[in-house]
């Protein structure tokens, strides 16, 4: 009763503000603002209309294209896009980004998607999300795009990623993993060459910080978040561990639990991780090391542009290589990226078709990586000499991304995902050891596998 | 709600219709006239309100996993669960330990600001204004704030105290330093409601008191605080309840980190519900966190009706 009683003095107090502030509005305000409504209206109509007098409007198919924030000059994509059109005259394309954050744009598509919707056709996915969708079956099987021959012109880990069940779900648009950039001057000056092993990061850093105890040795990215599962697994992969495959939940093993016990340690005992990396993210690390406080840093190439920009603490600086591994295994890095997909739902499949094709084609690729500096899928760019002396740090990448793996591929990752983010960070922050937080995680990824049951 | 046929008519409207007839009677059959005009606010309460709680209990009885095309009944085998769910007891752990501390900080902090600002001195209107400064920052770009100051390297908290410690990164410390940047936060708005409290009290029962000898404290325990109970319980309300259900703020500065030693019913039920798309279980754990909230409600609006009479 009070309640009520208090929300309705409450609306009451709102009107009368209102109403008092109309009050005040001068006369003369009122009439421009009467003016000013029909005007804006009439423009917006007028504007509407313009954009509508296309020519041949009816014989135009529209593909709506549905993507993250373009990162870089969105004004050069849209060249691309208008490039399609020329050569396309019969398809329009309807550009649309949704919101910068990586979960949003997966509601989005899991909400609409399960509503049936065929308000888009073509759609960028996260490297994670390929199998979940396909697994719904929203996706189109584009395997007919892709042939065995084509398939080995891109990179293994985002082919890897597209594929679930033995259909290809979606091209790989654009690339991205994990890389090791080091201080060149500072390995130079010490006569290190950058460290293919993890116990040969920690010699050199541990030799450096001891002169210079200003500098982190090593910085990397430990918040509770999926940015921790893309750094933890590059220690459990490089020492011959892994998650699940084909349905066997492999967390629990000795290669795991040495990979994880290495990482805390790195904090713990080494010394040359600083204890704040269990609150990192990507950009907190970038500043450290553009700062040049630090000695070596695993992050995603974007750092790069931003390190050899003019005014950077650290141009000419800094190099980058492939990720260590313990000694007697592999190296490997996360495979992050962008994969493009058509809507199951679509009513232009075959246009939609055509637009992957463009977009994934060598020229395009290139195009765009020269302009907004996205990473080629197709491995042949990577000999491309226009783009070897526009971007000489691209070669450097080609090595990086060969080794680049998939998180892995099951349609439950984000399970999977959720269940090991805790985990691993009460590893690294010392509340659990790596025995039971494996064993926890083990028991609790089982349980997930179990859902359909 | 806002809508103004309707709550102002079934409040006002009994003199209005008064005036026209006579009490007797008739009156059943306009009481009857009167409440079809609630029906409009009644179905728009039940359609924003009603409807998505009832669904979500719904939902809390099923796993339903749309990735999965799975949509099955299971009872209360969520519910099962949820007892079992280690993660769900540690949310619900560090969610009442949030709300109780920040409450009770904030309430003596703002109680204690509040009678400062009632206090005569000059430039008062000035500080009115500047404490409100923190609760006008919206809640992200405070917690992004925080989050800088709380870097164990960089922070300007460590560098003040002259010590090193790791704010967010450790278990222990970070969910205090939640509690306390929501005290920083909220303390404002609590010393604000509080002195606008204060100042309804009228200054004769304070001259009353001094005439019969009371000292400072026994004023404040005998006067202030049984006259401003009643503001003090709705600043409890409202804070009790936005502790509760806190997101935004810890979602930002730590999501929910490190080891879960962060995360609140409101986080888990994100994640369970957002993130990973299992709609029937992360219902059960929303559907909790609304009872809980329905319990608080009632037990303040209780003490509040006994402190009106």
């Amino acid at each position: 009763m009070n309640v009520s009683t208090f929300s309705a003095s409450a609306a009451d107090i709102r009107f009368r503000l209102l109403a008092g502030g109309l009050a005040r509005l001068s006369a003369w305000r009122l009439t421009s603002l009467a003016l000013l409504l029909p005007c804006s209206l009439l423009l917006a109509l007028t504007l509407h209309g313009c954009d509508r007098q296309g020519p041949a409007d009816e014989e135009r198919v529209t593909l709506v294209f549905k993507h993250g924030k373009i990162a870089g000059d969105a004004a050069a994509f849209t060249e691309v896009l208008k490039q399609f059109e020329r050569e396309n005259p019969d398809i329009r394309i309807r550009d649309e980004t949704l919101p910068a954050t990586t979960d949003q744009q997966h509601q989005f598509y899991v909400i609409n998607l399960e509503g049936k919707s065929s308000d888009f056709d073509v759609f960028s996915m996260d490297v994670i999300w390929v199998p979940e969708l396909a697994r719904a079956g929203w996706l189109m099987d584009l395997t007919h795009m892709l042939p065995p021959e084509e398939r080995s012109n891109f990179f293994p880990g985002p082919m890897e990623a597209v594929t679930y069940e033995g259909r290809v779900y979606a091209v790989p648009w654009y690339i991205d993993a994990g890389v090791l950039y080091y201080r060149s001057d500072l390995l130079e000056e010490y006569g290190f060459q950058p460290p293919t092993t993890w116990q040969e990061l920690v010699r050199q850093a541990s030799a450096i910080v001891r002169d210079r105890p200003d500098l982190y040795g090593f910085i990397w990215q430990g918040k509770q978040y999926e940015g921790l599962i893309c750094n933890a697994l590059e220690y459990m992969w490089s020492n011959g561990g892994d998650v699940v495959r084909n349905g066997t939940v492999l967390i629990n093993s000795p290669e795991n639990r040495e990979a994880l016990s290495f990482m805390s340690r790195l904090i713990s005992e080494e010394e040359i991780t600083p204890a704040f990396v269990t609150t990192a993210i990507e950009e907190t690390t970038r500043h450290i090391f553009g700062n040049g406080k630090a000695v070596f840093m695993r992050n995603w190439p974007y750092a790069w542009n931003i390190f050899e920009r003019p005014g950077s603490q650290v141009r000419g600086k800094v190099g980058v290589a492939l990720l260590p591994s313990f000694s007697g295994h592999e190296p490997a890095s996360t495979l992050g990226g962008w994969q493009l997909g058509i809507n199951k739902y679509s009513r232009h499949p075959k246009e939609a078709e055509r637009f992957i094709e463009f977009l994934t084609s060598y020229e395009t690729q290139k195009r765009v990586a020269l302009t907004i500096g996205y990473k080629p899928t197709r491995k042949s760019l990577y000999r491309d000499a226009e783009l070897m002396s526009a971007q000489p740090f691209i070669v450097s990448l080609y090595d990086v991304f060969e080794h680049a793996r998939p998180r892995p591929v099951t349609p439950y990752y984000m399970m999977i995902s959720q269940i090991l983010q805790p985990e691993f960070s009460a590893i690294l922050s010392r509340i659990k050891k790596p025995e039971a937080a494996l064993r926890s995680a083990e028991k609790q990824i089982q349980h997930v596998l179990r859902a359909e049951e | 709600m806002t809508s103004p046929t309707v709550p102002r008519n079934s409040i006002t409207g009994e003199t209005r219709y008064a005036g026209t007839g006579t009490l007797g009677p008739g009156r059943g059959g306009r009481f009857g006239e009167k409440s079809l005009f609630l029906v409009p606010a009644l179905f728009v309460l039940s359609a924003v309100t009603i409807y998505p709680i009832l669904y979500v209990l719904w939902l809390s009885l099923h796993r339903r996993l749309l990735i999965f095309d799975i949509s099955k009944f299971v009872s209360f085998q969520n519910y099962g669960f949820l007892l079992a769910d280690e993660r769900y007891w540690n949310a619900l752990r560090n969610t009442v330990y949030f709300t109780g501390v920040s409450v009770a900080l904030e309430l003596v902090l703002g109680m204690s600001i509040a009678l400062l600002l009632n206090g005569a001195f000059r430039g008062k209107g000035l500080m009115r204004s500047i404490i409100l400064v923190p609760w006008a920052i919206p809640t992200v770009v405070s917690a992004k704030m925080w989050e800088w100051l709380y870097n164990p390297d960089f922070g300007l908290l460590n560098y003040l105290l002259g010590v090193k410690i790791n704010w967010l990164g450790s278990p222990f410390w970070a969910l205090n330093a939640a509690v306390f940047m929501d005290v920083w936060k909220t303390t404002p708005f609590v010393a604000i409601l509080l002195t606008a409290g204060l100042q309804n009290i009228p200054q004769e029962l304070y001259h009353a008191a001094r005439v019969d000898g009371a000292s400072g404290w026994q004023a404040f325990h005998r006067v202030t605080l049984p006259l401003l109970k009643p503001v003090i319980l709705v600043v409890l309300i409202f804070r009790t309840l936005d502790a509760f259900r806190v997101f935004d703020a810890i979602y930002v500065l730590t999501g929910g980190g490190p080891a879960n030693s962060t995360e609140t019913l409101s986080i888990y039920a994100y994640k369970v519900l957002f993130q990973t798309l299992q709609f029937g279980y992360g219902s059960t754990i929303a559907l909790t966190v609304f009872l809980f909230v329905g319990v608080i409600t009632v037990f303040y609006v209780r003490l509040l009706r006994r402190g009106m009479e």
